[in-house]
């Protein structure tokens, strides 16, 4: 597991993490959600032993990130943002070459590279030089010698970043595919709202070094203005001032010239039998009637222009 | 320590992976000899030793290590990849050592493919070849130096030509030190001994001694702990930079 202690860097005058203490459990699969600049990267950095914070202390596996950083590392696999890699080497011998530096050599060397090849389908490229793979083949060969040694703690930091539908697509399987089942921890950090409630078990807002929120995505979600808010699709449109004294309406919103209608909840309300009910015995022209989850692009923006303001 | 010989695999490979190799050996070789049978003249001296080889190495390698030690790090840091390279399970001393060590050895491997000179000169008379043998000793350690000045200088900048560039100005003024271009400076205000500490770092003045054959302990041990303390900067300059 991960434990963060308000951890801490500065980088001249400029706090990039201020403070920043959670803890990660076995199993879970954690979204760093933030806007750029907010601290992720720096946070990851920390934790994989690049960076040194200048306050607090964090342990992955139980090893401390600094006096043990060596034993740390063992148990990570890291994807730094933008998939660095050794650009002159071919993707089978730099593989090999992440296998040896962890420690594996001879048939169980072949048998780790040739794991992670297939994990993440390299297999038509082996003998290629790493320069001239397209971009979505460079992130696959990092998250390939990420993966190499079925470590216990997976830190990706933007792993879809730049990529297209298709390869986003992929690597959120993969990811899936990795943490399914396992008591393994997966920290991806992203500012893709998508992907959080696509793959992640929880979600960590943090912006400015700080942390703003923490829980499951559709914790997330029922933050939203938009929690359980009903959305109308109408032919014509109608007279929306009732709807407002319904129980547990916060608000309408109106577009398309009054032929869409958001009936938005109070916190923590039910108002989907009522607003349905109130449209059938008005006889609404309806076209399409759904109740929304919550918007966390919606939640986020809130979150995150908050702490600016 | 498992880990310094995978890290020196890697970076031996790599040399050879590109034309950077192939091209430096090349000039190396003709450059040494341009050097020994022009400049050096080697059949005029009339001597069976190699002398006019050696005592151009000095300069010859002022613009060849700094060129292989440009990329050491500073490479690393321009493409990213030392944020991988950190992050492996790896410690500072194996990283460095072994970084520095395939260097040193593809430098080494340069030298080697000189040995026809040491045919020919056998060939044209009897030379001592005792002699030779610590001269080749020496001019290597003269590039273990060179090369861990430059290996300090690409972990200081991102850029490979500033970091060429003020390799060969600080394998420069180690060369002269004990010359009076830099000594003048310190005459006159400094104290005796501190003249004579600057006069010891020369490089010349101990290549000189073992290029002729005399192997002394303290020459060695001067070489050997002015690549192990530049070596230490290079660690402690990574750290401080890493991130930048």
């Amino acid at each position: 597991m991960i434990k963060i202690n308000s951890l801490t860097k500065r980088f001249g005058d400029h706090l990039a993490v201020d403070n920043l203490s959670f803890d990660v459990q076995p199993g879970e699969v954690l979204g760093f959600l933030g806007p750029n600049g907010a601290g992720k990267s720096t946070t990851m950095k920390m934790l994989t032993g690049f960076l040194t914070p200048d306050g607090g202390s964090a342990s992955v596996c139980g090893f401390d990130i600094q006096s043990q950083i060596l034993q740390a590392q063992k148990h990570m696999g890291y994807l730094p943002e933008g998939a660095p890699c050794y650009g002159d080497m071919r993707v089978k011998g730099f593989l090999e070459f992440i296998a040896e530096v962890r420690g594996f050599s001879g048939a169980e060397k072949r048998k780790r590279v040739e794991q992670a090849v297939e994990q993440v389908e390299l297999q038509g490229v082996l003998g290629q030089s790493i320069e001239t793979l397209s971009k979505g083949f460079k992130r696959r060969v990092g998250l390939a010698q990420a993966i190499l040694h079925d470590p216990q703690v997976l830190i990706l930091d933007e792993p879809t970043d730049g990529l297209d539908p298709n390869q986003k697509y992929q690597v959120r399987q993969l990811i899936q595919q990795l943490a399914s089942g396992s008591n393994k921890i997966v920290v991806i950090s992203t500012h893709i709202l998508e992907e959080v409630s696509a793959v992640c078990t929880r979600a960590v807002v943090i912006a400015r070094g700080r942390l703003l929120a923490d829980g499951t995505p559709d914790q997330l979600e029922a933050r939203s203005r938009y929690h359980q808010a009903v959305t109308v699709a109408l032919a014509q449109p109608v007279d929306t001032q009732p709807l407002l004294a319904l129980p547990g309406v916060r608000d309408v919103e109106i577009q398309r010239e009054g032929r869409l209608l958001t009936v938005v909840a109070k916190p923590g309300e039910v108002i989907f039998p009522v607003v349905g009910q109130y449209a059938r015995e008005h006889a609404w022209p309806v076209l399409e009637l759904s109740v929304e989850r919550g918007r966390l692009d919606e939640v986020f923006r809130r979150l995150t222009s908050e702490e600016a303001a | 320590m498992k880990n310094l010989g995978v890290i020196f695999k890697r970076e031996l490979r790599s040399y050879f992976a590109t034309p950077l190799a192939y091209i430096f050996i090349v000039i190396f070789l003709v450059l040494s000899a341009v050097f020994t049978f022009y400049l050096g003249g080697f059949y005029e001296s009339g001597q069976a030793d190699l002398n006019p080889f050696f005592n151009f190495h000095p300069w010859l390698y002022l613009f060849l290590v700094p060129a292989v030690a440009m990329r050491l790090w500073a490479e690393e840091r321009k493409s990213g990849t030392i944020e991988l390279l950190m992050t492996l399970p790896v410690s500072r001393t194996d990283m460095v050592m072994g970084k520095f060590l395939a260097a040193w050895v593809f430098i080494g491997i340069a030298l080697l493919l000189t040995f026809p000179m040491i045919i020919t000169v056998n060939y044209l008379g009897s030379p001592d070849n005792g002699a030779i043998f610590t001269g080749y000793i020496g001019s290597w350690l003269l590039a273990g130096g060179y090369l861990a000045i430059g290996s300090c200088m690409s972990a200081v900048t991102k850029n490979q030509v500033i970091a060429f560039i003020v390799s060969v100005v600080a394998c420069f003024v180690f060369i002269v030190s004990g010359f009076p271009l830099v000594l003048d400076v310190f005459s006159g205000w400094a104290p005796q001994w501190l003249l004579d500490a600057i006069a010891s770092l020369s490089f010349l003045i101990r290549f000189d001694a073992i290029s002729k054959g005399v192997l002394d302990l303290r020459d060695l041990l001067y070489f050997i702990s002015l690549i192990v303390v530049w070596l230490l900067a290079t660690a402690i300059v990574i750290d401080l930079k890493k991130a930048d």
